[in-house]
């Protein structure tokens, strides 16, 4: 096996070729090393692509009292104060001048008339601060990222006469494991999804940059990629995952027709000016607004109308309130009946916007209604309700370097990285997390692959991991992935989703222990070339692994707080808020502990007003007033 | 179950292959993904496929239906009348891996040969400053998803491997004419070079690719056109080709 194996050499391996990995690769080029970049889909079709509404920078362009304060309270407020307070200061510090280098190799973001990066409002946000373009931000980054990889590729074409000498992507190829030797890491193994044929990386650093969880759960915005790989590959290599109780169901994913049920729809169409209604006709979002927002959203129309055109004497409409109030909004509205013929409510622009600014500011959006849904959304509303967006939890990072907390040469960064958003994430703000920490992680790195020197794999490592990927092909008659996938995404969806209870999620946990036993069983169809059913075996042992571990720290965390609703405990609790749940994997089971959330240092702790972090905080922590 | 569906899928590999007939249930709203998606999950799970976003924003499920190019996410069943037959085959100008997947790294060797975005050395970051009305011109080529069904129905490379060489195809001109129409891009003579090297010349225009751009990107009229206009224009008219070498860009006439 390991004679004719195709096998390369690199310093560093970037797993997955969205936002983050391409953004961690370019840095690690450019500080010199060698670069492989591995992605299982097409080079440029990351699910990036799909983020529409914008990248979060407080570049101040549209209104100039905005700094990096203001986008680092914002950020805290929306994780309900569970974020890691370094990740969220240097993602709001160093955000703008990611956008601005993104310029410099070529993107396009749209004007505002004095020539500058044109912001727009977003859920949370207290300015305009989303760069966009359009509704299509997303695939303006991977374009610019992957343009700018080309660029460094005809660069090394003309020094060294091979494009590929220092940076190459591996397209569709699958990593089953992250490969150590004496405790640290060594590589990754996998296989081409072309041929099944087997590929060995050996590289003393690996950047994990494979993104999301969504396809763990049955109604999802996510591509069939979200399945949750880095997490799981993390986990097995000895890392930590935090807080992955915590995941955000976008308010808006489209409800009809079934087809298209969870496709996103942007939460800019609120920023322009969208109101949610319920089948009553009601603006029902005014119910909802919590206590601790109660400052900043109007409880009124009259006032949230007057927003949109005078925004510093009033208060924001509560459409635009953290996506996890509007998705629990929304899920109340139809739990009680007053919901849509297709269990959604409406989501309405046209009858604020003309046809011709909602086409010119929403054009996909226009376009995925029209064409899917048949509803010209310059005329009606459209039904949404929530889907399965985003995983907050993730691989415990060094908010820094990036490194994996646990194990040396590991580093994740984006959705797959946990920490930066707390509980729940404003919108805008991964596009630049993946800017802002795959730089980070490329460095740390590069750093780390400096410092250290090449770590060989040995033969026996390798036929382990082979062993591995052949042991669907030696059984017969045994389960079927595609339905063991139905049924784990049942399971997510009834007992483990927006809303949760103590009862539930312990069913869940033993279901998805059943099913993962029974996952041991699967036998593939067909041979090793572009097997579809033999990917999806691999991909859903990573979302078992997920799934337990989501359920597990569920079932934990005994308050409601962001992405995590437990009916069975419905207040926010703030000795809870002092709590991050961490991970582990043994080889057979998940096992979750408790650990103390790092406390604010003063001069953060100084940036907001005391009696709102009276809201959030303990008595003692308050009297403490942050870490000197 | 709204209806049944007979679908006739185009199965094989780089050595051999054939139709296969396939009967299946669709239900309301469907598009030609969900089928397949159905198809692999009850009747052939080896079926290959390439697909990523399903919703029209990743150009992953290019393939021809009925034998026109197309995204299989945004082709609604009920477009097809009640008892056609529906048939699914690969895209034709690339070869064949499986089944529906075919080898497109044509497309990756392509954008290879187009230089890169130039910016200007005295524009530092943040400082860049471009009027709306400018930057819509290089956006509209920006919309791109990379689905390569303009590369694969334009019929100078569809039948003609042996014009591959030296033909980039629409989805690099408007590449090229999206760095040529670049507020801030410093390399001179993008154009020109669209001619000679990348065979600009070969294209007579038949709009072809317009015609299947899921986008809707006018990439004839409005990046392919122009730019042929501009070339012959400079090229044979003495004072525009004196312009162009002393002017600072060639982009400005």
């Amino acid at each position: 096996m390991t004679q004719n194996l195709e096998r390369h050499s690199y310093d560093i391996v970037v797993i997955g070729a969205g936002g983050a990995g391409l953004r961690a690769a370019v840095e690690a080029r450019e500080a010199g090393l060698s670069v492989a970049i591995v992605c299982k889909s097409l080079f440029g079709k990351a699910h990036t692509v799909m983020a529409e509404g914008g990248a979060a920078a407080s570049m101040g362009n549209v209104n100039d009292n905005d700094n990096w304060m203001v986008h680092f309270r914002d950020t805290m407020r929306g994780g309900k104060f569970l974020n890691h307070y370094r990740m969220a200061e240097l993602h709001a510090k160093e955000a703008p001048d990611r956008i601005w280098e993104l310029e410099t190799w070529g993107a396009l973001f749209d004007r505002t008339k004095e020539g500058k990066i044109s912001q727009r409002n977003f859920g949370g946000h207290e300015y305009p601060r989303l760069a966009h373009v359009g509704d299509r931000t997303g695939l303006e980054l991977i374009r610019t990222m992957q343009q700018r990889i080309v660029a460094l590729q005809q660069q090394d074409k003309r020094d060294h006469g091979d494009a590929e000498k220092n940076l190459k992507v591996f397209a569709e190829v699958t990593i089953t494991e992250i490969l150590r030797e004496n405790g640290k890491i060594a590589g990754a193994y996998g296989y081409r999804r072309e041929n099944g044929e087997e590929i060995l990386f050996e590289a003393p650093a690996v950047v994990i940059a494979t993104g999301g969880v969504g396809k763990t759960f049955k109604i999802t915005s996510n591509s069939w990629e979200g399945t949750g790989d880095g997490h799981a590959l993390a986990l097995k290599a000895g890392a930590n995952l935090v807080d992955m109780e915590f995941l955000q169901f976008h308010p808006t994913g489209m409800v009809w027709p079934l087809s298209v049920k969870g496709i996103l729809v942007t939460e800019s169409v609120r920023g322009e000016g969208g109101i949610l209604t319920n089948s009553l006709g009601e603006r029902f979002m005014f119910k909802y607004i919590p206590d601790v927002f109660k400052d900043k959203y109007a409880d009124n129309e009259a006032e949230a109308d007057r927003w949109y055109i005078d925004q510093d004497n009033n208060r924001r409409p509560p459409e635009l309130l953290p996506r996890d109030e509007v998705a629990r909004a929304i899920n109340t509205e139809v739990k009680a009946g007053r919901g849509t013929e297709h269990g959604g409510v409406f989501l309405d622009v046209s009858k604020r916007l003309s046809a011709e600014i909602i086409k010119k500011r929403l054009p996909s959006m226009w376009h995925q209604f029209y064409e899917l849904a048949g509803v010209d959304i310059t005329k009606e509303a459209m039904e949404v309700g929530p889907t399965c967006h985003y995983v907050m939890g993730g691989v415990e990072v060094d908010p820094d370097s990036a490194a994996a907390i646990g194990v040396e040469g590991l580093f994740a960064a984006g959705e797959v990285a946990g920490g930066m958003h707390g509980s729940n994430r404003l919108g805008g703000n991964s596009l630049t997390d993946l800017l802002v920490f795959g730089r980070r992680a490329g460095m740390g790195a590069a750093e780390y692959v400096k410092s250290h020197g090449a770590n060989p794999v040995s033969d026996a490592t390798i036929e382990k991991a082979a062993a591995k990927i052949a042991a669907p092909f030696t059984r017969t008659g045994g389960e079927n992935a595609y339905s063991l996938h139905q049924e784990l995404q049942e399971v997510t969806h009834n007992l483990v989703g927006i809303i949760r209870t103590g009862a539930e999620l312990t069913e869940a946990i033993e279901k998805i222990a059943e099913l993962r036993e029974r996952s041991g069983n699967i036998s593939v169809t067909g041979d090793r070339l572009f097997n579809p059913g033999f990917h999806l075996a691999f991909d859903l042992d990573n979302m078992l692994l997920v799934a337990e571990s989501t359920a597990k720290s569920a079932l934990l965390r005994e308050e409601s707080r962001g992405g995590h609703t437990r009916d069975d405990f419905p207040g926010m609790n703030s000795t809870w808020r002092q709590v991050n749940h961490i991970a582990s994997f043994d080889g057979t089971q998940v096992s979750i502990k408790a650990q103390p959330l790092p406390e604010l240092p003063k001069e953060l702790f100084d940036l907001f007003d005391v009696h709102e972090l009276e809201k959030y905080m303990t008595a003692q922590e308050i009297s403490k007033g942050g870490t000197k | 179950m709204a209806r049944t569906l007979k679908l006739r899928i185009w199965r094989g590999n780089d050595k051999d292959g054939g139709l296969q007939d396939v009967t299946v249930e669709a239900n309301h709203g469907e598009v030609v993904l969900d089928i397949i998606h159905r198809v692999q999950a009850t009747q052939m799970g080896d079926l290959a496929v390439r697909w990523n976003c399903k919703a029209g924003k990743c150009g992953s499920c290019s393939m021809e239906i009925n034998g026109k190019p197309r995204l299989a996410c945004m082709t609604q069943v009920s477009s097809y009348p009640e008892d056609e037959v529906i048939t699914i085959t690969p895209l034709r100008a690339f070869p064949v891996i499986k089944d529906l997947v075919t080898d497109v790294s044509f497309n990756y060797k392509k954008a290879m040969e187009i230089p890169a975005y130039a910016h200007p050395a005295d524009v530092a970051p943040g400082e860049a400053r471009m009027q709306q009305v400018d930057v819509e011109r290089s956006q509209e080529f920006r919309k791109c998803i990379e689905c390569f069904l303009c590369q694969d129905t334009c019929h100078v490379i569809r039948d003609h491997e042996e014009n591959k060489k030296s033909f980039a195809g629409p989805r690099f001109f408007i590449r090229i004419a999206e760095l040529d129409m670049h507020p801030l891009d410093t390399l001179r003579n993008r154009k020109q070079s669209a001619q000679e090297e990348h065979g600009l010349g070969m294209c007579n225009i038949t709009k072809c690719c317009t015609e299947v751009c899921p986008e809707h990107i006018r990439i004839t009229d409005n990046a392919i056109i122009p730019m042929k206009e501009r070339v012959v224009d400079v090229k044979y008219d003495p004072l525009r080709w004196l312009g162009s070498v002393i002017r600072k860009r060639d982009g400005i006439l």
